[in-house]
């Protein structure tokens, strides 16, 4: 257990030195990209718009600009961290090692969440400039926080064990997670859609993870808190699973 | 004690390709072993198996006694491997990688710092140590894979074509120092084409080719045999009798056929001159090819 421990903590040391190694590709691109968006939505739009649940416009994106960064930087660490480990074939330092699997998804799960919510806290540090946000519950807001990071590291390392090409890294976060993000209220309130389109949304589980972490700032949702924790932590048990499915299949990393 | 024991390994890729076809080999505690074979015979297929890189078609591995299939975790503790191809991280540092591999091994990093330092020094590479392994040149990166596989201090060295691309003075010196770890007791298997290097280094060799095991015997053992050519004499009457003659093992296949062996040494000549002496008259004679050498022929070529 000790062993494993180390192993744990060795491979995630690794993956934090690897995020600080090249921070100009990690850590800067994702907060020029949110202050931008604290720019031109906060201040130049959103100055435009009326509140939102007694919330300026500004206070109501920061949470679902912070919550974005999570979302994008967890994935995409686990994603491109695991497939250049299979492509430099540096992740046969792993396989050829006692370490269990678990133990290599945790650790590689605990670098992309140390790159999601290292973000999200440079990009809530940048929210600061713009604008004064309440905190009504910190448990709520690092509960949703810390969750959503767990599940898109995982949902990460998925893909990176799929992927087989360069290429095969960036289709997911293209095509279905950054229009999920878009669409999962960051820059908008459910209540101002019509009908049909609150419901459609209500089946994009991002709502949840956006809305849970807003909650936690202003106390204020359209959505159900509780139900948010339940899919967070049924995403976390299914996409762990599958991890630990695939790699003692050897899948993408044994012949 | 065997520190490796394979049974019957047989390997079939996904692709179909049949790349081991039943290879049976053990390998004492303490040896020094040689596997031999061309490009493509299967060596690298078989380090992937007894690493777990390869997952095995059928067979059995038992590492000091550990089946991988009961313990593969354990085996692996025993076991260090440096690969043919280098698999690190270039943007990674030297010492790094190598106290990295220790902690997947469960060492604590203390102790990781240590042995990687012993290990990086004795292979010089400390002065590196802070590098990023890209700026390396290639004989200094077969040493860091090196170095990362003793980290853990594993009983059973495996080195896969470990001088393939290194100039002969490196080579020379990664000799001496691979002997006197295979003197401080750990085993060694080592993979190569060279057959001069097998020669130098092993006590036992094993040579494979087309997923078959050729030969396994002591290199002394070897060595004979490779010395030995074989002829085939076809006598114009029946042989009646042919006294021994040192150096040379006859054999009569049939009345007007006998098969010499004879060592290097021993000159056709002499042995003319012998079955005249015989009464045996020669009307033609031809060579047996030699399997082993022919082997090596074809190795040399490559
Ligand atoms: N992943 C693979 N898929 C299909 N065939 C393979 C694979 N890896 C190796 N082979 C084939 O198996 C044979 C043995 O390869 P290998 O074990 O690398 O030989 P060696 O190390 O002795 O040169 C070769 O013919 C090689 O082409
Ligand atoms: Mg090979």
């Amino acid at each position: 257990m000790k062993a494993n421990l180390i192993s744990l903590l060795s491979i995630a040391k690794k993956e934090i030195i690897r995020i600080f190694r090249i921070w100009v590709q990690t850590l800067v691109p994702p907060v020029i990209t949110m202050t931008l968006y604290f720019i031109i939505f906060g201040s130049f739009i959103g100055s435009q718009l009326l509140d939102i649940g007694g919330y300026d416009y500004m206070a109501f994106i920061a949470p679902g600009l912070i919550m974005m960064s999570i979302i994008t930087n967890s994935y995409t660490n686990t994603v491109s961290s695991f497939f250049s480990a299979k492509f430099q074939r540096n992740v046969e330092e792993l396989l050829v090692s006692p370490t269990p699997n678990w133990v290599i998804v945790l650790g590689y799960v605990v670098g992309g969440m140390s790159r999601g919510l290292s973000v999200g806290l440079l990009v809530a540090l940048v929210s600061l400039a713009f604008v004064r946000l309440p905190l009504y519950s910190l448990t709520y807001a690092v509960l949703f926080a810390v969750l959503t990071s767990f599940v898109f590291a995982l949902a990460g390392m998925v893909n990176g064990i799929f992927a087989k090409k360069f290429d095969d890294i960036s289709i997911i976060p293209t095509f279905v997670i950054t229009p999920l993000t878009y669409l999962g209220g960051v820059f908008y309130s459910l209540a101002l859609l019509p009908d049909f389109w609150q419901i459609v949304s209500k089946a994009n589980p991002i709502i949840y993870m956006i809305g849970g972490f807003r909650y936690g700032f202003l106390g204020i949702t359209d959505i159900s808190v509780w139900l948010g924790v339940v899919m967070l932590l049924m995403f976390s048990v299914l996409l762990f699973i599958v991890n630990l499915f695939l790699l003692d299949k050897g899948y993408g990393i044994r012949t | 004690m065997n520190a490796l024991s394979i049974e019957n390994l047989y390997k079939t890729y996904g692709s179909g390709f049949e790349a081991l076809k039943g290879i049976s080999l053990d390998v004492r505690e303490g040896e020094f072993f040689g596997l031999l074979g061309p490009n493509g015979a299967g060596k690298t297929t078989t380090i992937g198996i007894i690493t777990s890189l390869v997952t095995k078609t059928a067979g059995k591995v038992k590492v000091f006694g550990i089946d991988i299939d009961d313990d593969f975790p354990a085996a692996k503790r025993l076991i260090g491997v440096v690969p043919q191809e280098y698999n690190f991280s270039i943007f990674e540092k030297v010492q790094d990688i190598v106290t990295q591999q220790a902690g997947y091994y469960g060492m604590p990093y203390q102790q990781a710092m240590a042995h990687a330092e012993k290990y990086l020094r004795k292979l010089g590479l400390w002065e590196k140590r802070s590098v990023s392994a890209r700026e390396l040149s290639g004989g200094m990166k077969r040493r860091l894979m090196i170095a990362r596989g003793l980290v853990h201090e594993p009983k059973l060295l495996i080195l896969d074509e470990p001088t393939a691309g290194v100039d002969v003075e490196l080579r020379r010196g990664m000799w001496t120092f691979l002997e006197e770890l295979n003197r401080d007791g750990r085993t060694i298997i080592l993979t190569t084409h060279y057959l001069e290097e097998a020669e130098h280094l092993c006590n036992t060799i094993g040579i494979i080719n087309h997923g078959m095991l050729v030969e396994n015997t002591s290199k002394r053992e070897l060595l004979r045999k490779l010395d030995m050519e074989t002829f085939i004499f076809e006598t114009s009457a029946p042989v009646v009798s042919l006294s021994p003659l040192e150096n040379v093992s006859f054999n009569l296949i049939d009345e007007t056929t006998v098969e010499a062996t004879k060592s290097k040494a021993r000159s056709l000549n002499e042995i003319f001159i012998h079955f005249e002496a015989n009464n045996v008259f020669i009307e033609s004679m031809r060579n047996k090819s030699n399997r082993l050498e022919e082997l090596f022929l074809g190795m040399v070529e490559k």
